[in-house]
């Protein structure tokens, strides 16, 4: 757990951080974002005393942090650096190395820490661990950055803009390389960055930052939907509905729903269709396969002969999906329903248009 | 070791046995110098043999580098230290005027104080090959990225480990090359140490400038060109097993 108390920092006349308290509670990330030259960066230096608050206290699970030896405060909580900061006369590996080798761990315990985090962050290690920091492109240099914070399995982790430097495919895959691992490891995080989308990803809460104070403290849901005031509503821009969208599962709207297999007979078929508009259709064991309606029923002899295939990576998602993509998949594949699935693309039920519309109104309701 | 620095290495080696056989052929010396200087009546310089006299320079030179680098480098590592920051700018200015200083001069000051001899000569050496040295080391240190010394930090090693670890091997080949400017300069300026009875392969320089024997002046100035050279090679040599960068490693 850390937590701020009224910490404030000058340097010389001005303000880089004022009256700050936030609390960060045990395995939870918490994102601070704002404006650049709001104080993100001076806020994480404090924690691990590479600075020290002009006033104010912070506390490392319940203890004075200005009362923890610099150095042991420091192994204990990784810590990425916005500009990176690799030392270019090291490898790659060495480089990851440097924390566990501070607390000794043997040398084959070390070398295989280094294949894992290589690996983690997208790394090829036979390619990589021997390479020099002059050798890396800047969101190489970065997820090495990431993997040295965290090589030595530290409880909390500052990571001042981790995935800034590198490609949106690839931020995709960290961040929700990240989000998983998170889930598992449960480390406390203090984690900065430019990018709303990043923090309504991966934020338990976001702390909304301006000129070196709090403006709001949050959970994504509530920032999205109940913005303090204007600073925070401008901050999160006019699709803050749809960003919104993004931190709800699917799970509540999914409703089950009739589904026919290949071989029922066209009036049965029909039948089930009723006044929907088409119906599911699913193979023997339950895969999904695609769907019929009236118009390409009453063009066929057979229902077999009717069905609309549907790739399912194309149309369905799955269970653990959001809001946002089930929208996005709607509007994309021009259709006002599509199917969930599970990991084996099973047939689950289906997500509708209008619920999800149902929702995001709800949202706007709630909203200022 | 990288086959090109090997190569290094092995030429190096056999330059100064080359240089040393040169040096210790004395006969070789006086038939050169006799055909190409037939009106003098001598034409190597009497108080000793080059080897001696070659010997005599180096000693000067490793005693008098020797204590400048042991003095030079930690000056320079204190006053980038927040203990010895505040003394940074007088270390900086001192450095940069006192090169300015004619070794001479120097040597003119020592010898009321310290006397004739090795003594004073290794004292104004000293004093002046202290300069380039704590000038690199200073410049050397001041290079390293503020985000690489913010990550050593950060990541929790101490004071020591992250001068020993980040910090001077980042700087080496800087402080490295103030250390060869150090000696190259030494070599030239322990010249004068005969002045005041140093020895050394000025002997034979300044009493050929004052007998007006030019052979004398050869005899004394060629080993200590070749000198030079060799301890250049040597240095940078060693500057090269610092260096850190990929295309030096790979
Ligand atoms: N070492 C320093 N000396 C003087 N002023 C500083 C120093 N470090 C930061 N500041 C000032 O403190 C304020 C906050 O800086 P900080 O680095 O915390 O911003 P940030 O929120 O991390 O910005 P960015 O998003 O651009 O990284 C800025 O106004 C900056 O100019
Ligand atoms: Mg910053």
């Amino acid at each position: 757990m850390i937590r701020l108390e009224q910490v404030t920092r000058y340097y010389g006349n001005t303000i880089a951080v004022n009256e700050l308290s936030l609390e960060v509670s045990q395995g939870e990330v918490c994102v601070l974002i704002g404006p650049s030259g709001c104080g993100k960066t001076t806020t994480l230096r404090m924690v691990n005393r590479l600075i020290e608050p002009t006033a104010g206290h912070i506390f490392i699970n319940g203890q004075d942090n200005s009362q923890i030896k610099p150095e042991r405060l420091r192994q204990s909580i990784g810590y990425a650096i916005q500009s990176v900061g690799l030392f270019p006369h090291m490898t790659v590996a060495a480089n990851i190395a440097t924390v566990p080798e501070l607390l000794h761990w043997e040398k084959s315990r070390i070398a295989s820490r280094i294949e894992e985090l290589l690996i983690l962050v997208g790394l090829n290690p036979a390619e990589y661990a021997r390479k020099y920091p002059n050798q890396l492109s800047g969101g190489e240099a970065q997820r090495v950055g990431v993997a040295r914070a965290l090589a030595a399995d530290p409880p909390i982790l500052l990571m001042d803009e981790p995935f800034g430097a590198v490609d949106p495919l690839t931020r995709e895959r960290l961040q929700s390389q990240f989000a998983r691992i998170q889930q598992k490891l449960k480390k406390t995080t203090i984690l900065v960055t430019h990018d709303l989308d990043e923090a309504i990803r991966l934020a338990d809460r976001i702390a909304i930052m301006a000129s070196g104070k709090l403006v709001q403290y949050d959970t994504p849901e509530t920032i999205l939907s109940r913005p303090a005031n204007k600073f925070v509503h401008d901050f999160v821009g006019t699709d803050r509905a749809l960003k919104r969208l993004s931190r709800i599962s699917i799970q509540s709207v999914i409703k089950p729903s009739p589904a026919i297999v290949m071989d029922v007979s066209i009036e049965e078929a029909v039948s089930v269709i009723g006044s929907r508009p088409s119906v599911w259709v699913v193979a023997d064991d339950g895969r999904f396969i695609g769907w019929v309606d009236m118009t390409s029923l009453s063009a066929a002899t057979s229902v077999r002969e009717a069905i609309v295939p549907g790739d399912v990576d194309e149309i369905a998602i799955t269970a653990s999906a959001t809001l946002r993509e089930a929208l996005s998949r709607m509007l994309g594949q021009g259709l006002r329903n599509i199917p969930v699935v599970d990991e084996k693309k099973h047939f689950i039920g289906e997500v509708t248009l209008s619920d999800v519309e149902a929702v995001t109104a709800e949202t706007a309701e709630t909203g200022a | 070791m990288p086959k090109a620095q090997m190569r290094r290495w092995l030429l190096l080696a056999i330059l100064v046995v080359a240089f040393t056989v040169l040096i210790s052929r004395m006969e070789l010396w006086e038939a050169t110098l006799r055909f190409l200087f037939p009106q003098e009546s001598r034409v190597l310089h009497p108080r000793a043999s080059l080897l001696v006299l070659v010997g005599e320079h180096i000693r000067l030179v490793a005693i008098s580098s020797g204590l400048s680098i042991l003095c030079g480098i930690p000056l320079g590592i204190w006053v980038t230290r927040p203990g010895g920051r505040n003394f940074l700018p007088i270390v900086t200015d001192l450095t940069s005027f006192g090169q300015t200083f004619p070794p001479v001069a120097v040597l003119a000051l020592a010898v009321p104080m310290l006397g004739f001899g090795l003594l004073p000569t290794v004292f104004a050496l000293f004093l002046y090959g202290l300069l380039p040295i704590v000038r690199n080391t200073i410049a050397g240190l001041s290079a390293v990225p503020a985000d690489v010394l913010e990550a050593a930090a950060g990541m929790g090693m101490g004071r020591a480990r992250r001068l020993l670890r980040v910090e001077i091997p980042l700087a080496a080949t800087v402080i490295l090359a103030g250390v060869r400017i150090s000696v190259i300069i030494n070599i030239g300026t322990a010249m004068i140490g005969a002045v005041i009875g140093a020895g050394g392969l000025g002997s034979p320089i300044i009493a050929g400038l004052v007998q007006d024997n030019l052979a004398y002046i050869i005899e004394g100035a060629l080993p200590a060109a070749l000198l030079a050279v060799l301890a250049d090679q040597l240095l940078a040599n060693i500057e090269r097993v610092f260096a850190y960068s990929a295309e030096t490693l790979t």
